[in-house]
């Protein structure tokens, strides 16, 4: 017993002296485990850790609130000069702050890194529905808003209810405000009631509801990507039929405002390293992430494009004034 | 013949000395999460995540350990259901209703045999429907649109009337406050806040954990103090452990009914454990001979909700593996494990990954044997944690609360929340309002708003929707049948026996 006890409090001290002796990096996630953001922290912290980017154990605490708002807040306000801590983001993190759903904290109040992969938005009906192409979906919707509901998995106002509206207000349908949406919890939530046919149509991430496609329990009619998804080579891209349409849902992280300029050439140049190391092409397969590499000042003008356009589109539908 | 080659080669790969021992630990810390109070289930796995990835578990260890705590944690949370009268977890409030009358009575051992064979028989129907109906029922979720799943919710809310209290009044009342409550937040559909005072973090309403911990918990310390310690929950004694066969065995329709319904609610996502302890407790409430021995100790009281939450347990594997729809809070958490294990749960798990699927079946069905020898033999182990003198358990119980908390949500201002629930807890308990309903009107509020906004975005505002398939109709009319069949049976069953109890005097 005696010695289990001094066994522990050895351990206790040899654990005590390893943390202060060098600085851990962190990683925020802001969820709950599980998430896309919690995935972002865990796959970048390992491949850190593996090719010895990191020297040190990267650590991943999970701060979940307010959809990202709550680690925001504390990285705006608390920890605005720590070098050592990234936080995972994604196209929810910008349309949050376009939204301005995060008290008022604007995009300018940290420093964007970059993005490493991103998911491909899609566009699926049931296997049975009458749909073939994205042009019959749009041509319907054109007839009667009313006719056609789409399930997605994020809130209105959410990514996967702004590519509907993106992409409907791309082929010509301005109407945003008409367009018939719910949000379910979820993509596979969605699913369910697309193939129990409630809704006619959903929008998701392809990684979500690869499993349905393959299946054959839905059909996807388009791909919102560049060029095709490698593993779904027979899914069209929306630009192949018309319509002009990138949404990804990216994977990124931002670090805090109030770092040297070194610092952050550092979080770039190990960023970059991340997207080109083997473990991270492995992980974007096996996950059904398309390669998406935006890095430093190239990553900075999207995340402002990106939230101009969604602002315009959330002043439209009346979310925001 | 099929299902039984791939059980055995399931065995086959759980098996292990490794496993075994993996399958062991995980179990006894299950059982100890899910018997302190705060610290859930949902919470347990989600903890043992990271440890399972820095002991560089592969899949299937991984998934054996951390099902293990599952399980053991929904045995758990009735420990502390029937001596503390504090849910260890959301699915096991149903327990205190019976369980802690019981407990007070001397019974306590009754309580938690009867209570952990009713988990078991639960737990392992489930395991078994999980096994063979497994790609048949996938396709309910298919069937369960927002006009069906507002049915359910109605239904739940009907039926709610009598639990907890005599005074369906009262019932009412705290139901639609727990309502209010749950309508904080970010409304999903329209994605506005309300009722959020511009404060960041009511943005994701409030957590029914927060809720949970602060009625029960706090309130139960509020209440300590104020009576020094008479007559309040804390500190019940247990004598020796002795199976009461005859008593067990007069349980087992409540079992089985337990399981059936806890079963089917736990496939239905969104649903879940708490929902299934909930039906399965009224079901066995309204079809007993004798409805007053309800809430004072009756034994089916507590078999039957331990039975559903089990089951439930079990069932909510089932759209978590066949669809990757989590039906519980814990079955995403572990969904999130099988994403990070580059396992993609979905319609094709089963014939892709049949040596995951198996193994898994495999595990639950050794995590179960091995549970109910730690909670009926064993029981003396965690009653043990639990029974210390009143004056190390109150600033237990209270330290407990405000560090599950704080580690469920690293917010200071929940931990001021649950306070706030406290108080208005031990208020309630004065005024004599039950809080169960409170509770569940916060759990299944947004569900129940969210479906009903969906159905009305669906149908362009015709409210004729929600009545306009057949599964709906029937939740309807089972929902309006369980609202008025217990007023006026009372009326006709009531009129020989005294009527003391109703209280009936103001009305």
């Amino acid at each position: 017993m005696r010695l289990t006890v001094s066994a522990l409090a050895f351990s206790a001290t040899a654990l005590l002296g390893l943390t202060t002796s060098a600085m851990a990096t962190e990683c925020i996630a802001p969820a709950n485990p599980g998430g896309g953001w919690d995935f972002t922290c865990r796959q970048i912290a390992n491949i850190m850790q593996e090719t010895g980017l990191s020297p040190n154990m990267v650590q991943v605490t999970n701060m979940a609130g307010a959809g990202g708002g709550v680690a925001y807040t504390h990285v705006v306000g608390q920890r605005d000069t720590d070098p050592n801590v990234f936080i995972a983001a994604s196209s929810a993190t910008t349309t949050r702050l376009a939204q301005n759903a995060f008290a008022g904290m604007t995009a300018d109040q940290v420093r964007w890194v970059g993005t490493i992969g991103g998911d491909p938005g899609v566009i699926v009906v049931a296997k049975d529905s009458p749909f073939q192409t994205l042009a019959d979906l749009v041509e319907a919707v054109k007839a009667d808003p009313s006719a056609v509901a789409f399930a997605g998995g994020s809130a209105v106002g959410g990514f996967d209810h702004l590519k509907v509206l993106m992409l409907l207000d791309r082929a010509g349908f301005g109407d945003a405000r008409a367009v018939k949406y719910i949000g379910l919890d979820g993509g596979a939530d969605a699913i369910t009631q697309t193939v129990g046919g409630f809704t006619q149509a959903m929008t998701g991430d392809i990684s979500e509801i690869q499993g349905f496609i393959r299946s054959g329990d839905v059909r996807a009619l388009a791909v919102l990507s560049d060029e095709r998804v490698t593993g779904f080579d027979d899914i069209p891209t929306a630009k192949e039929q018309g319509i002009d349409l990138t949404a990804m849902n990216w994977r990124g992280v931002y670090v805090p405002k109030g770092i040297s300029d070194e610092d952050y050439a550092k979080w770039t140049d190990t960023l970059q390293k991340v997207a080109d190391s083997e473990q991270w092409q492995k992980v974007m397969a096996e996950n059904g992430l398309a390669p998406y590499t935006l890095i430093g000042a190239e990553f900075e003008t999207f995340v402002n494009e990106n939230i101009a356009e969604i602002t315009e589109i959330s002043k439209e539908i009346g979310l925001i004034q | 013949m099929d299902t039984l080659a791939n059980l055995a080669m399931g065995f086959g790969i759980a098996l292990t000395p490794y496993t075994l021992m993996l399958a062991v630990i995980g179990c006894f810390v299950g059982t100890i999460i899910g018997a302190l109070p705060g610290l859930g289930p949902s919470n347990g796995v989600a903890l043992l995540i990271p440890i399972s990835f820095s002991m560089g578990l592969t899949a299937i260890p991984a998934l054996v350990l951390l099902t293990s705590v599952y399980y053991g944690a929904m045995y758990g949370g009735r420990i502390s259901s029937i001596l503390l009268n504090i849910p260890g977890d959301e699915p096991a409030m149903m327990t205190t209703l019976d369980g802690y009358p019981m407990a007070k009575q001397g019974f306590a051992s009754d309580a938690l045999v009867i209570s952990g064979f009713a988990s078991f028989v639960g737990a392992f129907l489930a395991t078994v429907g999980l096994m063979f109906l497994s790609p048949m029922l996938a396709q309910v979720a298919f069937k369960f649109g927002p006009a069906e799943y507002f049915a359910l919710y109605m239904l739940a809310f009907c039926t709610l009337g009598g639990i907890g209290s005599n005074n369906q009044a009262k019932a009412a009342l705290a139901a639609a406050i727990g309502l209010g409550i749950s309508m904080i937040g970010l409304d999903k559909t329209t994605g506005m806040p309300r009722f959020t005072f511009g404060e960041m973090h009511l943005m994701d309403g409030v957590d029914f954990l927060v809720a949970i911990v602060g009625l029960f918990a706090v309130a139960e310390v509020f209440h300590f103090i104020e009576t020094h310690g008479k007559d309040s929950a804390i500190g019940v004694k247990l004598g020796k452990i002795t199976v009461n066969w005859a008593k067990l065995w007069s349980t087992r329709y409540a079992m089985l009914r337990g399981s059936g319904i806890g079963f089917v609610a736990g496939i239905l996502p969104g649903a879940g454990a708490s929902l299934g302890s909930f039906l399965a407790y009224m079901t066995e409430k309204s079809s007993a001979k004798d409805k007053s021995t309800f809430g004072k100790g009756n034994p089916n009281g507590v078999a039957a909700p331990e039975a559903g939450n089990n089951a439930a347990a079990g069932g909510a594997l089932i759209p978590m593996l066949t669809l990757g729809v989590p039906g519980s809070g814990t079955t995403a958490v572990l969904l999130a494990l099988l994403l990070t294990l580059n396992i993609t749960p979905g319609p094709l798990l089963f014939t892709e990954r049949p040596e995951v699927v198996w193994s898994l079946i495999a595990s639950l069905l050794i995590a179960n044997i091995m549970l109910l020898v730690m909670n009926v033999p064993l029981v003396k182990v965690f009653v043990k944690i639990l029974s210390v003198p009143s004056w190390v358990l109150l600033p237990g119980v209270t330290m407990i609360a405000f560090v599950g908390i704080y580690s469920l949500t690293g917010s200071s201002f929940d931990m001021m929340l649950m306070v706030a629930f406290g108080v208005m807890g031990w208020l309630f308990r004065k005024l004599d309002i039950p809080t169960v309903p409170v509770i569940l009107g916060i759990l299944l509020g947004n569900a129940m708003e969210d479906n009903m906004r969906r159905a009305m975005v669906l149908s362009n505002g015709d409210w004729t929707y929600l009545f306009s398939s057949p599964i709906a109709i029937g939740l309807w009319i089972a929902a309006v049948v369980g609202f008025v069949a217990p007023m006026f049976l009372r009326g006709v069953l009531k009129k020989p026996p005294q009527p003391s109890t109703d209280g009936g005097t103001t009305d």
